[in-house]
């Protein structure tokens, strides 16, 4: 057995395993960190795979973005997570059942299905046409971009675009207003003139105003 | 015995039932189901980097990526929306988030 077999192994069990720890967990915060070993798992498939790009994507957004993210709201709600188990067992058997056919339905179609002699031909990007400057075969990361920044740059700015949309809608949801807070109006002080609020008042000796 | 692509889809495969799974056996809990739809769509990006690798061909990793980045997207605003919806009710069962129904 070979090291690329048993680190096939070892990734695909503990991106399993994970994967039932974050649906099985009693506490959420057992779930993210479950979660964060499910990704961390899958980014070694992707490199066993030559994906090495995407593994380290995968590193950066999920574990050091999404994860957090989720572990910052299970923290910072205050929630009885306790009382969101109480029907667990309930819908136990159905989602199992669930489980086990899609599992079986998958497995159906794998094994019946063929790819056909000319998938090789129909190929958009083959990864081996592709080779820099001194015509030398390029790296994973290098031939993503190859493709990325050419031929799919639209669909790459629309990524862009997906993600502002994502982050205004995320502010706009989570932004609170708060009222009878005393806090500095910058626009009111900018506009304020001399005049608005300086007054030269000559008073007569001897007199009030 | 080498590893190809009937393995990859089979912990793909099995990592998406696991996520279809844990949204009915944690029906109560949206955080829990939000987590559940980030692991089928890491079991679906398995897949397309399985392929991709197979065929060699780099669209299934371009496509992966407009997965994960949608997906970043809908955490994002998943946890937002949630956020919001404890803010308004002080729980996030979701059996109680008919309120707009009535």
């Amino acid at each position: 057995m070979s090291f690329a077999v048993f680190a096939f192994y070892v990734f695909a069990a503990s991106a399993i395993l994970s994967g039932l720890g974050v649906i099985l967990s009693k506490n959420p915060v057992h779930s993210v960190l479950a979660l964060i070993m499910a990704f961390i798992a899958t980014a070694g498939l992707f490199v066993l795979m030559g994906a090495e790009y995407l593994a380290f994507l995968l590193m950066v957004v999920y574990v050091g973005a999404v994860a957090v993210l989720f572990l910052f709201v299970v923290m910072m709600l205050d929630i009885d997570f306790d009382e969101l188990r109480s029907d667990y067992a309930r819908f136990a058997p159905l989602g199992i059942f669930v489980a086990l056919a899609l599992v079986a339905q998958l497995a159906m179609v794998v094994s019946a299905w063929q790819i056909p002699d000319d998938a090789r031909q129909a190929r958009a990007k083959p990864t081996e046409g592709l080779i820099d400057a001194s015509g030398a075969p390029v790296g994973n990361a290098e031939q993503l971009a190859m493709v990325l920044y050419t031929d799919y740059v639209h669909y790459f700015q629309i990524a862009g675009l997906i993600l502002l949309v994502a982050m205004v809608g995320a502010i706009t949801l989570t932004f609170r207003e708060r009222r009878g807070v005393k806090t500095q109006d910058v626009s009111d002080q900018v506009a304020r003139r001399r005049e608005d609020s300086v007054e030269v008042v000559s008073v007569p000796s001897g007199r009030g105003i | 015995m080498d590893i190809g692509l009937a393995h990859y889809l089979t912990v793909a495969g099995v990592l998406f039932a696991t996520g279809v799974a844990g949204i009915f056996l944690n029906r109560k809990n949206v955080i829990i189901i939000l987590m559940s739809i980030e692991l089928m769509l890491l079991s679906v990006n398995i897949n397309f980097v399985a392929f991709s690798m197979f065929l060699e061909d780099l669209v299934g990793q371009v496509f992966a990526f407009m997965v994960l980045t949608v997906a970043a997207a809908e955490a994002a605003i998943g946890l937002a929306i949630l956020v919001a919806f404890f803010r308004n009710r002080g729980d996030i069962a979701v059996t109680s988030a008919n309120s707009m129904r009535n």
